[in-house]
């Protein structure tokens, strides 16, 4: 009997069951016998030194172990540039203890270790520090002027510096017969996961450490510990099964993994190191980014010229950047076209990729002026996207590798009842409430990464894969299981994938929506060549039927090799490995992307979001009554995990144009709503009726799965469709993000 | 967070005195601001006295003169979805069930609400200047971020303000604070239970060290009728107002018998303007009226940088509110504005 492919399955989380009864384990959830417990102390001042730290009446506390300052650390790797990770920008990344300057506010300043984590707590109150202040400048918008053009460095790779200008657009933007010109402004945001960033390393003894990790990357925070207190990297094993969220936060080793590792080394004891919420405001944000536009069409809606500036925030220590301007000219095919964008180094800790980096801030500013150069040109938003429809990328000169954005568009149209709009804003009522409808359109690049993965059919016939991909609670595990799964024939309950673990193959950090591409490849890779092997070992099995048999003419189907044209001749894996001498069988195998063939191609998912809100006329408050986003990525591996990444794209989207800020008083040069009761993320009353659909897309070209990745196309398209359906409900176009009901007053 | 005592208090009396053994000692209830403040270090406090096991004034009882006494032990679910409160005082009912979340409403009591402090960020952050934490350090609000702060009643020592939904209808419905102390016991009505900050920001309220909320009295007439509680806030649960409205009228024939307006979200404490409420009596109930009203409340007020706002907000806020209270039934659960 022949099992249904896997893949397309829309298959319950396999993990969810423990995360959802407790009985999974974070990684401040390991326990070992004589474990200590440290607590960050954190700068109080924004910017100058320390004078002096005083630890005495820490220290006396019984239950202290030791406090860890600048003045005591152990010495360090001396060469700043051995604490880049894999996803450090250029610069010199920030080094916690190594001196006495202060660069930030809440820049962590001391480590306190103690027998219990309250104690070591407490402990930290006591510790006294004298600072000498200096003067500091947190304000982008009053920095402007000393905007300058980012370093280049290897993360240009994944993140390209804007396309070069073509044509003349100041000319043609000033021949065109419609032109719109806006502002928009974005404040800094947090990541948040629910789970707080902890790490507990556990002494081994022989200079081996095994350190369970909050992280987006196994084999990153290994490369760091290693690099940085000069250990061998065999030596160095971290693992993290389980992360309660990320979105972007794990992607590079945080202060507690340093803190933690630190202590354990020079205590020769295990430590754990948790951070509390407000250390959460600590490490990496989302920047503040000012953006201007300017689009000019001609009378039938074409748009003949296309200007997008982006000034964004970043340290003094690490040029951060993000695609902001690249995305207009990918998406429209304008002949004339100038794309800028700038950083401002100001006295706050780097940014940090946060889900759909830059994707969420431009196409803020792209999809909003789209939408008011529609009502210049009195031509639906949606016509006008339609209008200026391409099928390849104009900013790279190349065709698409596939691209379902129109079905996007006519399915989505036709799902929300998109022609029944009055396009009149302010038009549609009901009692006190205005009522409008935006549209939008996303687009989020597919890339792929090398990696590898390890496959084995164990002793008992069932599948194991190993990777040290991590699951950020995507769902990755799932769906990797599935792809496996649909390699042999086998079912998902004979699949164990087990990840999270710097031991095991190598993979990528897990961001940008290419694990699925770049895991699952490697997945299909191991695959074909563990089929090979194993139809090779049955061959040698006595009378074997299967000798010399080449694999086109096999089927793998249920644990079971079956002959193509003769159903009735087959063997199954456990004989193989019986015969095997009951050995279980392996490959290990490297998948890089076709970078050859990749290159003559632009890959993008693609969405289009429509949005109803209902406004409150006199009071201003603002509902997202309904939301519909119909995604293009490609194959869907498992429509359940993929349909969950875009409603939780659509909840944020809600949370960005509407909810999301981190406030900061440019006096103080520090966050001020560090808690989850003062920064606003979405509850549950604010969440409406939302619906998602995958449009049929064949992707031949992108990899052999044919798959894009859905962890950030949820979040590009529909913070602009709100503020679109703000501007038909109220006539007010207001383009700094969140959208306070007071703005609308 | 210090070390300290922890210890139960069986009977009002006893409270009071365990809790005269020091200044820093204090009463704990639901502990959902108390504790907070602890972590922050905020305060600090050498001895807890828990009271939610004290004998009596955890439940509802009717008085002999008419009205009804809420224990100040009861919790703020309890409270809420006690049959009286619901139908005999639903303004009450709504004010408490817009505030916070399910999950504090369970441990939050009704004694503790009153006492429930500021949710400036200032005041919370021990490393910035404020006077209601540390007097004479300066107010960080004034030339910071204030978008959340006071409009009306403030001084130049703070621009706080209380924090509370049922304080503001609590204030609507004339209640009468009671307690108890190492030198007996007293009453106070609730306009003169909280202070506005003056020169000594740091002190809330009239309860001095050493006292206890036991009860809260309602007087008799519970405005179940004519009613509506609306609040204004960053989402739509789980948010503090920035403006809230509790409005109780009592109609004849369309006239204003009665009128109680009280403001939540703009002042150190829950703002009533008896001018206002005396312009409405034996007015026409309509919206033009309602529209002067709300001018005459918020004459005076004043916005600092990010918060002015607030002033044009009240006004329409109140408009809408006695709009609702007119049709109670068209008030949304969350005490969101109505459709
Ligand atoms: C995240 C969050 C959101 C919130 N949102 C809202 C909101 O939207 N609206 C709102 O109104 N409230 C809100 N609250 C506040 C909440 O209502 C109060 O924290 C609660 O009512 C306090 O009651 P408690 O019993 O927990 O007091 P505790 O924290 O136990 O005590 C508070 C203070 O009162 C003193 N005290 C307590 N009982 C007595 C007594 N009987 N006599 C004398 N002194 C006493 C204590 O010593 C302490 O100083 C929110 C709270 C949180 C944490
Ligand atoms: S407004 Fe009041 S509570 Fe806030 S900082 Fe000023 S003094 Fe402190």
């Amino acid at each position: 009997m022949s099992l249904t492919a896997s893949i397309g399955q829309p298959i319950s989380r396999l993990e969810g069951n423990l995360k959802v009864t407790g009985a999974a384990k974070y990684s401040g959830d390991y326990n070992v016998a004589g474990l200590l417990y440290g607590h960050v102390i954190n700068s109080t001042i924004t910017k100058g030194k320390i004078a002096q730290i005083s630890t005495v009446k820490a220290k006396a506390l019984p239950g202290v172990i030791q406090v860890f300052t600048h003045e005591n650390r152990p010495s360090l790797a001396w060469f700043n540039q051995m604490y880049a990770d894999m996803d450090a920008p250029p610069g010199s990344p920030f080094r916690p203890l190594y001196d006495g300057e202060i660069r930030y506010n809440g820049q962590p300043i001391g480590l306190v270790v103690a027998e219990t984590f309250e104690l070591a707590r407490y402990a930290a109150t006591l510790v006294e520090v004298l600072y000498e202040n200096e003067t500091f400048s947190t304000n982008l918008e009053e920095n402007v002027a000393d905007a300058h053009t980012p370093a280049l460095g290897l993360a240009t790779m994944l993140k390209p510096p804007p396309p070069k200008p073509t044509g003349d657009f100041e000319t043609a933007f000033a021949e065109s017969f419609a032109q719109v010109t806006a502002d928009y402004s974005h404040g800094t945001e947090h990541h948040n996961p629910l789970e707080l960033f902890a790490t507990t390393t556990i002494y081994e003894g022989d200079g081996k450490l095994t350190i369970y990790d909050k992280t987006q990357g196994t084999v990153n925070s290994q490369l760091y510990v290693g690099n940085v207190f000069g250990l061998k990297y065999k030596d160095v094993r971290v693992i993290s099964p389980f992360v309660g969220g990320a979105f972007g936060s794990g992607l590079r080793p945080q202060y507690q993994l340093f803190m933690s590792v630190m202590a354990s080394l020079e205590l020769k004891r295990s430590v754990r190191v948790t951070l509390d919420r407000s250390q959460m405001f600590t490490f990496g944000h989302r920047p503040p980014t000012l953006q201007s536009t300017r689009f000019g069409a001609d009378k039938d809606g074409k748009i003949t010229a296309m200007n997008h500036s982006a000034i964004a925030e970043t340290s003094r220590f690490e040029d951060y950047t993000e695609v902001v301007v690249n995305w207009s000219h990918m998406l429209y095919p304008a002949p004339n076209t100038l794309m800028e964008y700038k950083l401002v180094n100001l006295d706050v800790y780097s940014p940090l990729d946060m889900r759909s980096p830059g994707g969420s801030t431009g196409l803020h500013a792209i999809e909003s002026t789209m939408d008011e150069l529609a009502y210049k040109l009195n031509i639906d938003p949606l016509q006008l996207r339609l209008i200026n429809y391409s099928d390849r990328d104009e900013s790279l000169d190349r065709p698409y590798s596939s691209k379902e954005l129109k079905q996007c568009f006519l399915q989505g149209a036709e799902k929300f009842g998109w022609a029944n709009r009055n396009p009149e804003p302010g038009s549609m009522r009901n009692g006190n409430k205005l009522i409008g409808h935006g549209m939008a359109t996303g687009i989020w690049e597919a890339n792929h990464l090398p990696a590898k993965a390890e496959m084995i059919i164990t002793k008992e016939g069932k599948l194991k894969v190993n990777s040290a991909v991590t699951d950020i609670g995507t769902g990755t595990m799932t769906i990797m299981a599935q792809i496996a799964a649909d390699e042999f024939g086998l079912s998902v309950e004979d699949v164990v994938f087990s990840y999270g673990d710097s031991k095991k193959p190598f993979a990528p950090i897990q961001g940008g929506s290419f694990t699925t591409s770049t895991v699952g490849s490697a997945i299909k890779a191991a695959g074909k060549a563990l089929r090979k092997k194993l139809l090779k070992k049955a061959g040698l099995m006595d009378n074997s039927a299967f000798r010399g048999v080449p694999i086109s003419e096999v089927i793998f189907d249920n644990g079971y090799i079956i002959l193509k044209n003769d159903p009735e001749v087959s063997v199954s894996l456990r004989d193989i490995i019986l015969a095997n001498k009951g050995k279980e069988i392996k490959t290990n195998n490297l998948s890089v992307p076709n970078v050859f063939k990749l290159k003559k191609y632009s890959r993008a998912a693609h969405s289009a979001v429509f949005v109803e809100v209902e406004v409150d006329q006199e009071l201003g408050v603002v509902n997202v009554t309904r939301a519909l986003t119909v995604v293009a990525a490609g194959r869907i591996i498992n429509p359940k995990t993929a349909r969950s990444q875009i409603l939780g794209g659509m909840v944020w989207s809600i949370s960005k144009a509407l909810r999301e800020e981190t406030i900061v008083d440019h006096g103080l040069g520090k966050y001020m709503n560090q808690n989850l009761g003062e920064y606003h993320i979405p509850v549950h009353a604010d969440i409406h009726d939302l619906d998602v659909i995958f449009v049929e897309e064949n992707d031949t070209i992108i990899n052999e799965l044919g798959t894009k990745g859905v962890g950030e196309i949820g979040l590009v398209g529909m913070p602009p469709a709100i503020a679109n359906a703000i501007y038909h409900a109220t006539g007010k176009r207001i383009n700094q993000f969140p959208i306070h009901f007071d703005s609308l007053l | 967070m210090n070390n300290f005592t922890y210890s139960k208090a069986s009977t009002v009396q006893d409270a009071v005195n365990r809790v005269q053994q020091g200044p820093e000692a204090k009463f704990v209830a639901g502990g959902t601001n108390l504790i907070d403040l602890m972590k922050y270090h905020v305060i600090t406090t050498d001895a807890l006295i828990d009271v939610n096991h004290v004998e009596g004034y955890h439940a509802i009882e009717a008085r002999g003169e008419g009205g009804i006494r809420l224990g100040a032990f009861m919790t703020n679910a309890k409270t809420a979805y006690h049959p009286i409160i619901e139908q005999q005082y639903p303004l009450l009912s709504r004010a408490i069930l817009a505030g916070a979340s399910a999950q504090i409403r369970n441990m939050a009591t009704n004694g503790g609400n009153l006492l429930q402090r500021t949710r400036c960020y200032y005041f919370y952050d021990v490393n910035t200047p404020c006077n209601k934490r540390e007097p004479g350090s300066g107010c960080s609000a004034i030339g910071g971020y204030n978008r959340i702060m006071a409009i009306l009643g403030a001084s130049e020592s703070c621009i706080a303000v209380f924090p509370s939904d049922m304080c503001v209808a609590l204030a609507a419905l004339e209640a009468k604070v009671n307690i108890s102390g190492p030198h007996g016991d007293r009453s106070l009505a609730f306009t003169d239970f909280h202070r506005l900050p003056g020169n000594t920001p740091d002190i809330d309220n009239n309860l001095s060290h050493g006292e206890i909320i036991t009860s809260i009295d309602l007087p008799s007439k519970g405005f179940s009728d004519n009613y509506s509680y609306l609040k204004l806030r960053d989402r739509n649960s789980y948010a503090f107002a920035l403006v809230s409205v509790a409005t109780a009228l009592e109609l004849e024939d369309g006239i204003v018998r009665e009128s109680r307006i009280a403001l939540g979200g703009v002042a150190h404490k829950p703002w009533r303007s008896a001018e206002g409420e005396a312009f409405l009596q034996g007015k026409e109930a309509t919206k033009e009226n309602f529209t002067r009203v709300a001018e005459i409340i918020l004459t005076g007020a004043a916005g600092y940088q990010y918060n002015s706002f607030k002033i044009e907000l009240a006004k329409r806020a109140i408009v809408r509110n006695c709009m609702m209270a007119l049709n109670p039934e068209t008030q949304l659960p969350g005490a969101q504005p109505s459709r």
